[in-house]
């Protein structure tokens, strides 16, 4: 790999536009945009019928390392992270030990850096250790290497309002934002799956909706209150997208994610136990499903996260209540958006970008990250063919763990080439 | 092909008419000087219990020994289980074993499920976490078709017959497995329980819901106390066991208001005092402790019909 | 024991007995079980569901004409006791009920309504083993059809029918079947 690396695109249809374009990257950055562009001494990559899309950013993904290496490390995290087209994703703090403090998301920076598949912007944790009691030194990890704006105690909940005020207003300093994973844990206490007609006939105890939304409704206000960025993770049902599309239309600044899974799979999967199908927050019903892609859609819930949570075969081969939660989902986002909504008209190539590109970067303060491809853009690109055959999903990957809960399902598309600074990542599919 | 019986709700009415004329044909044993049958020699049957449960084990035990199969007891306490390994390397071990049966008891819901994924026999559900126990359920019918439905109770559904339910229903695999059961074999199921103890989405299930346990007695053939565990109060289930007693317990005087002919059951073990009396435990509309003896004869009729031949026998019924 | 009890659909077999000589087989039979028993003294009938359960009652009727004695009647399900239980689903099982005295010291006389391998008598008297010790055992047949693979006789044979094993006996019973009759019909199928 060389600074000089050049790269012609021909071909290529960027998202949003109709016609046949060819891109040039030169120099880590687009230098051109055009139907008949030439540059001597670039490599070029034929894109007839591939969409060009700002490289995708991931705002809520769990890499594992330090402390649980057998499920992921950033290596193999941000390996599947370049294969599913993403060129920048945010790692969630609940490592072991937790990212609380900038030693530790310095250290997983580095990594990151290290491993050069994807830039890796560390998230740093709300409270020491997770335990919701005590702030933990944002200022510090604002100010470190890593440059942390997001903080999330994501696996748990700020549930102590006041301690989640004090987070909301503190980070205004420096521009932060606090991403709330909603979960009152109080009507949570050893919940299993969604409360509702499947959880009463299978005899796993009730995760009901309102322990989600009664927390989101609570923080929007708190938020609105301190006047400060509120930002809500994995948003599961459709109360809850209808709390965040009134706290929007009072102005307030609220953002939210969805993840693929939560816009695909109902709690009907969970008949027949199996724990890949386990997850935090839980599936949730048809109505749901079909509430989350409209608020995808019209822009009340703001971008698709992962959420990719991998976990070690032991974790997941066992009884219902005993598993752990999560599913990973980085190789597979995009495909999964496409069929749940490109496929169905709901978005368009061009909402894609905005909503798995543009939007998390910004909510995440990302510089350099989720611009709109045209000249002096950063090149960071996505080349994705949406009428490639569509294939049946294995486990296998690049992740280390193989919890999807999309294996044995067709889905359409495919992520062919990665670029991050102008250089591939992922070409034909697979690392370079 | 019906491998295994994981839940009430996999048998259809003539599946399960099927399991309790059986078990009509073999409650005669019990009175035979050779209470044995060949019928099931040399096939293994595991009991597989890592819930401390004496009476259901016993039972499966009685009624495989019956058959003359050779049964082995894998209890929890004291095993590799108690050191740690997993569902799945427990059930490999049974399979290298050679077990033709698993009887499954176990604490985590969908236990049974899983296991039929890793094992080649018959898994048999003998009540995984707050799931079902669908042997529990068909001793429970056969016991109300004998006492109801006359002498010669072949070939009879429970049609018509109303039964009341009683008692902690969220946390109750016994009422789950009952509830379908009572229903596909034609009886009216009403629940009757304080809200908090029933699941909010207990409208989609076949059956009626009542908080109020005294306008259902006169109207019920069966009532069936389930059994209420203390522990509830302190999760806020309910405010005391006074109070859970005083509007859901069946003491004599309820029992005194119910129609001559109905009967009182349990499926143990009871907390005498809490959801039932002492003199109703013991009243002569009491079936529990003939509900232990059936409980040996309908294992027996599953065992037959899973393990007796190739396959359950196709009943003609989806 | 022929599988076929229930009619081939829309076969008409050839017809070996008729009502008439059914009736008057069961007549025989029954002079023959007074006679070789000492006038029915201790002798119990215990049909084989199906079809040799109306059959015993029958018999018990006609001796209790001739000899105004009442003899003791039930039935015996050899299902758990079969040896080819394990090449066909379970099947349902039929009832047994022994008469109130019990076995112990009695002539029991098995009634079966056809008479092919021995296996099904075979069964029946394991069966009995269990159940008690009679004094004897013996076996009352509509029809003996041979072919046996067990060193098993009946006592008393209604009629003896050479069959060939591709061949299909059907026995027809008032009480099972709304008639009388006994019929055989060339399925086609090899033993």
């Amino acid at each position: 790999m060389t600074d000089h690396e050049s790269w012609l695109i021909r071909g290529v249809t960027i998202a949003g536009s109709d016609a046949r374009t060819s891109i040039l990257l030169d120099g880590g950055a687009v230098t051109g945009i055009g139907p008949d562009l030439d540059h001597p001494g670039a490599r070029i990559l034929d894109a007839d019928g591939l969409i060009a899309l700002p490289g995708l950013v991931d705002l809520h993904t769990h890499l594992r390392e330090p402390g649980r290496e057998d499920a992921e490390t950033v290596q193999t995290g941000t390996a599947a992270a370049a294969l599913g087209g993403f060129t920048a994703v945010h790692a969630m703090a609940n490592t072991d030990p937790v990212a609380d403090t900038a030693g530790v998301v310095e250290q997983v920076w580095r990594l990151g850096r290290a491993a050069g598949h994807c830039d890796v912007q560390p998230v740093g944790a709300v409270t020491v250790g997770l335990n919701g009691t005590r702030l933990a030194e944002l200022g510090t990890m604002a100010d470190s290497a890593a440059r942390v704006r997001v903080f999330s105690d994501d696996g748990r909940c700020v549930a102590d309002p006041l301690l989640m005020r004090r987070a909301l207003e503190y980070v205004k300093a420096f521009d932060g934002v606090i991403a709330q994973h909603a979960q009152d844990p109080r009507l949570t206490e050893g919940a299993q799956l969604n409360e509702g007609e499947m959880s009463a006939r299978l005899g796993l105890a009730g995760w009901p909706a309102v322990a989600e939304e009664g927390i989101i409704a609570r923080d929007c206000l708190l938020a609105a209150h301190v006047g400060s960025a509120l930002h809500i993770c994995h948003v599961s049902t459709a109360g809850s997208a209808e709390i965040i599309r009134w706290a929007k239309s009072k102005g307030w600044p609220v953002t939210a994610e969805v993840t693929p899974h939560h816009l695909l799979l109902t709690d009907e999967l969970a008949d027949g136990y199996d724990p890949v199908f386990k997850v935090n927050p839980p599936l949730r019903t048809a109505d749901d499903v079909a509430e989350l892609r409209r608020a995808l859609a019209d822009g009340t819930i703001d971008c698709v996260a992962t959420d990719h949570a991998p976990h070690p075969v032991e974790a997941k081969e066992t009884e219902w209540s005993e598993a752990a939660f999560g599913m990973t989902g980085l190789e597979t986002a995009l495909r999964v958006v496409q069929r749940a909504m490109v496929d169905t008209g709901l978005l368009d190539w061009a909402g894609v970008a905005d909503r798995m590109s543009v939007r998390p970067a910004r909510i995440g303060r990302l510089t350099g990250h989720g611009v709109p491809l045209g000249p002096g853009a950063p090149g960071h690109l996505t080349l994705y063919d949406p009428a490639a055959p569509a294939t049946v999903v294995t486990p296998d990957g690049a992740s280390k763990s193989r919890n999807t809960p999309f294996a044995g399902l067709e889905l359409p598309g495919r992520v062919v080439a990665t670029f991050l600074r102008g250089v591939p990542t992922v070409l034909d599919g697979k690392l370079t | 092909m019906k491998r295994h019986l994981i839940s009430a709700g996999d048998l259809s009415r003539a599946d399960a008419l099927l399991i309790l004329d059986t078990a009509e044909e073999l409650a005669g044993l019990a009175d035979r000087p050779i209470k044995k049958l060949p019928t099931l020699r040399g096939r293994t049957v595991v009991n597989l219990f890592y819930e401390d449960s004496t009476r259901t084990r016993i039972s499966f035990e009685a009624a495989a020994k019956r058959l003359s199969a050779d049964v082995i007891n894998f209890s929890a306490k004291g095993s590799s289980v108690a050191k740690g390994e997993s569902l799945k390397d427990t059930a490999l071990t049974l399979e290298a074993m050679g077990a033709d049966a698993v009887v499954i008891r176990h604490g985590a819901s969908g236990a049974a499920h899983r296991l039929a994924h890793w094992v080649r026999g018959s898994v048999l559900n003998a009540g995984d976490g707050t799931h079902e126990h669908p042997t529990q359920a068909l001793l429970d019918a056969f016991t109300i078709r004998r006492r109801l439905r006359g002498d010669n109770p072949r070939g009879a559904g429970l049609d018509g017959l109303r039964v009341t339910i009683v008692g902690d229903v969220l946390h109750s695999r016994v009422a789950r497995s009952n509830v379908l059961l009572l229903s596909t074999l034609g009886a009216e199921v009403t629940l009757a329980a304080p809200p908090t103890l029933l699941p909010l989405a207990v409208g989609s299930w076949p059956c009626a819901v009542s908080y109020d346990l005294d306008s259902e007695l006169a109207k019920s053939d069966v009532v069936m106390m389930l059994r209420v565990q203390q522990e509830r109060m302190t999760a806020a289930y309910f405010p005391s066991v006074r109070e859970y007693s005083r509007r859901y317990g069946l003491d004599a005087e309820r029992m005194a208001r119910l129609p001559g002919h109905a009967i009182v059951m349990h499926p143990g073990p009871m907390n005498r005092g809490v959801e039932i009396a002492a003199e109703v435990a013991d009243s002569v509309r009491s079936t529990i402790v003939e509900q232990v003896a059936n409980g040996v004869t309908t294992r027996m009729a599953v065992l037959y019909l899973l393990l007796g031949g190739t396959e359950f026998p196709a009943t003609g019924e989806a | 024991m022929c599988a076929a009890s229930s009619p081939v659909a829309g076969r008409d077999g050839l017809a070996v007995l008729d009502a008439e000589e059914i009736r008057r087989a069961l007549t025989r039979i029954a002079h023959e079980i007074l006679e070789r028993t000492r006038g029915g003294d201790g002798v119990i009938l215990l049909g084989i569901p199906t079809r040799g359960v109306p059959l015993a009652r029958r018999l018990a009727a006609r001796i209790g004409e001739f000899e105004g004695l009442d003899v003791p009647c039930g039935s015996l399900d050899v299902t758990m006791h079969r040896d080819d239980l394990r090449l066909h689903p379970a099947r349902a099982l039929g009832r047994t009920e022994l008469p109130g005295g019990g076995i112990d010291g009695k002539t029991v006389v098995l009634v079966d309504d056809v008479l092919y391998s021995g296996r099904t008598v075979r069964a029946a008297l394991d069966a009995l083993n269990d159940l008690g010790r009679p004094r004897s055992v013996q076996l009352a047949v509509l029809v003996d059809r041979g072919h046996r693979e067990l060193p098993i006789r009946a006592d008393y044979v209604g009629k003896n029918l050479p069959t060939s094993q591709r061949e299909v006996v059907h026995v027809l019973l008032a009480e099972v079947d709304g008639q009388d009759g006994v019929t055989i019909s060339d399925d086609g199928r090899q033993p």
